[in-house]
């Protein structure tokens, strides 16, 4: 069960990939990075994991001294900012190619190629 | 002095978010003011870091988080003359673009110059963290600013594809990066770069770190334009307004470089010095090619920045080859051609936006000719190709002697002509574009050239003159780079500093003071002949080139068709990979990161 967490990373991270090379749609392509980030999600939280640890809070507990990695929980939490930001971006670029082009296909959006 | 490092990130940053904010009720002229003190204040706190940086490295704790009996706490800025040169050269070139910009662009909102103030922030953060979540934090602000300012102009297709391109190709990286982070945390329990390397130290290499190590080059070779990762920089840096093009072109890209060289000689030494023949190897395989697909695609083009961001692709190859070659003295010859080639670029870009306010055009061959009442713009780009030859004692020249100094003591002596030829046909393509601009040679239509869409230029009204003395700037700066007095010896000392670990980390990790600094002495050392000669040999192949490209139709066609059968496959193979389509980019993202981490999970344990 040890290595499960990370082969969930991995599968995750390959299903969003795939996704977003086969995608016509740049909604569902925003919907697949955001699948693919929710792979580092998962091993970020899985390396900071210890078995029977509790939350990372200690002050105000007498006998609480195992607890989870709090350093992958804030890198956790900028990532989801990071990718939220991102991920805005790519859904207004969206709305402006289907106002200016009247597509939301990426592989009709090309212009310049070669 | 310490707290000048946080000083050229934090200026830029909040004075967008006040340009931001007062938006609405301070007129323009207050805004203006706000954005251009920001960022010359900025490159200013930027070079006095750099000059202190130059006597030892100056090392910043934030919140006061020391590290504590060699454990690093908190998060720090390193300031080193390479991460503190890359600042000032970053916050410089994007000082230049918001004075260019000043009146060129006025139809767009505020947020243009706020954004181009985050990036350059950004960029400053990127190359003076010491710390490898805190890139990435970096890595994702510059690239956020770049989506938004790449696709500008959404209204048309070129700019939204460029934009959809590069903001999806750049996040797959920064995942990519993001992943080797997660693991070398796992492995060591820190993020900060010194740290890492003395924690590695005591491992013997495994694969987690060869899988760490190839996923964070790969991000980071995405961000510097390598071959096979740099297929979207073309789309996005084409689509560009010109000034953003020139902060794109003349630095962003080598903040990558910066970082794999730094990820290396920090990080990754005590485990991989032992397997150096095969780090070389393989980074040395992708500058070259790189280079020769970047020249080869330049010569194809006719619109003319996809043009200048092909020639940046094939000098970002020398660079990594620079790199790559894990010498001192090419090291530094890297950072002379950062430095000078940064500049030169810039320039050209700038003279490129020019040429678009005043034609309205960016085509070669419908400019044909058009150039010839535009004598400060011919006389600009003649005098940046020129720079970018490597010419003796000329512009890029110091960057290309180095590399091939340090390439002979590597003995890899092949890596010269192929940097000749590489510089040679760039050159020559930006010479063949002036001649039929500015002189109006050769013919009106070429079949083998690139078509282009037409696109609608969106500058209006401008101030000429101040564009012109920005381009004028930039490029003068460039070209003198080969020429200055002790340049080459201190750089040579950074370098010297740069891949010395165990100073750095007696200096960031137990508080050490930095050792007392040589003294340097101001001159210019003779280059050697070989560097001379290829030199030389690459102005010649420029010339050829411009020639055949401008009259090839002359050559008797018992020469020509057999030439073209031989070598049109190929490059219709070549061509055909810049499909501009964001599927096929992402594929080879990953596929150039499986065969990256293939090779070296035969050769690297």
């Amino acid at each position: 069960m040890h290595y499960l967490p990370y082969g969930v990373a991995a599968w995750i991270f390959c299903v969003g990939i795939y996704g977003a090379i086969v995608s016509r749609n740049l909604i569902h392509l925003a919907m697949c990075l955001a699948v693919t980030q929710s792979s580092t999600y998962i091993l970020l939280l899985t390396i900071g994991y210890r078995k029977h640890g509790t939350a990372p809070v200690f002050k105000g507990f007498e006998n609480r001294t195992r607890g989870v990695d709090p350093v992958v929980q804030a890198l956790t939490l900028t990532d989801i900012v990071v990718s939220v930001t991102v991920i805005a971006l790519i859904l207004a670029l969206a709305l402006d190619a289907h106002r200016a082009a009247g597509t939301v296909d990426p592989d009709e959006l090309v212009g310049l190629h070669g | 002095m310490s707290w000048l490092l946080p000083l050229p990130v934090a200026i830029p940053l909040l004075a967008s978010a006040l340009v931001v904010a007062c938006d609405h009720f301070a007129p323009k002229w207050v805004k203006d003011l706000i954005v251009i003190g920001a960022a010359s204040a900025a490159t200013v706190f930027a070079a006095l870091a750099l000059v202190q940086a130059e006597r030892g490295d100056i090392v910043h704790w934030f919140g006061g988080w020391h590290s504590d009996h060699g454990v690093a706490l908190g998060v720090s800025f390193v300031g080193e003359p390479f991460g503190a040169g890359m600042a000032v050269l970053a916050l410089g070139v994007t000082t230049l673009a918001l004075l260019y910009s000043w009146t060129y662009l006025r139809a767009a909102a505020q947020t243009y110059d706020a954004l181009l103030l985050v990036l350059g922030g950004g960029m400053a953060g990127f190359a003076l963290t010491g710390d490898v979540f805190n890139m990435f934090v970096w890595f994702e602000l510059i690239g956020v600013a770049a989506y938004a300012l790449s696709g500008f102009k959404v209204e048309e297709i070129g700019p939204l594809q460029g934009a959809v391109n590069f903001a999806i190709s750049n996040t797959i990286a920064g995942y990519l990066l993001l992943i080797g982070i997660a693991l070398l945390y796992g492995r060591t329990g820190t993020l900060n770069l010194v740290q890492l390397g003395k924690s590695l130290a005591g491992h013997p290499t495994d694969r987690l770190t060869v899988v760490a190590f190839t996923l964070l080059v790969a991000g980071l070779l995405a961000k510097a334009a390598i071959a096979p990762f740099h297929l979207w920089h073309a789309d996005a840096h084409a689509v560009a307004p010109a000034p953003v093009c020139a902060v794109f072109s003349g630095v962003m890209i080598q903040l990558g470089l910066l970082f794999v060289a730094r990820v290396y000689w920090t990080v990754f030494t005590p485990q991989l010095q032992m397997h150096a023949a095969a780090v070389r190897g393989l980074l040395l395989a992708l500058g070259v090619v790189t280079m020769l697909v970047g020249a080869l695609m330049c010569f194809l083009q006719r619109h003319l920045k996809r043009m200048l961001v092909f020639s940046t692709i094939a000098e970002a190859g020398i660079m990594l080859a620079g790199i790559a070659l894990l010498d001192p003295r090419s090291l530094a010859g890297t950072a002379d051609l950062v430095l000078s080639h940064g500049l030169l670029k810039a320039g050209l870009f700038l003279v490129c936006g020019l040429v678009i306010v005043q034609l309205r055009e960016v085509d070669e061959l419908r400019l044909h000719g058009a150039g010839r009442r535009l004598p400060f713009s011919a006389v600009f780009w003649l005098a940046g190709t020129i720079g970018m030859i490597g010419v003796p004692y000329v512009g890029v020249f110091l960057g290309h002697s180095l590399i091939e100094d340090g390439a002979v003591s590597q003995h890899v002596e092949w890596l010269q002509p192929l940097m000749m030829i590489a510089a040679g046909v760039t050159a020559g393509t930006l010479l063949r574009a002036w001649a039929r601009i500015f002189l109006g040679w050769g013919p009106r239509d070429d079949q083998l050239l690139t078509h282009e869409p037409e696109e609608d230029p969106a500058e209006q009204r401008s101030f000429v003159p101040l564009m012109r003395a920005t381009a004028a700037v930039a490029l003068a700066l460039g070209l003198v780079v080969s020429v200055v007095p002790g340049l080459e010896r201190r750089t040579e000392e950074a370098a010297k500093r740069f891949v010395d670990r165990k100073a750095l980390e007696a200096q960031v990790l137990h508080g050490a003071e930095p050792a007392a600094p040589p003294r340097l002495a101001h001159d210019i050392p003779p280059p050697s002949g070989a560097s001379v000669a290829y030199g030389m040999g690459a102005a010649v192949l420029a010339l050829a080139v411009a020639a055949f490209g401008l009259w090839r139709g002359r050559l008797p066609f018992s020469l020509r068709r057999p030439a073209w059968r031989a070598l049109g496959p190929p490059i219709g193979v070549i061509r055909a990979a810049h499909s501009g389509i964001v599927g096929d980019y992402v594929l080879w993202i990953v596929a150039g990161t499986a065969l990256m981490g293939a090779v070296w999970a035969f050769t690297l344990t």
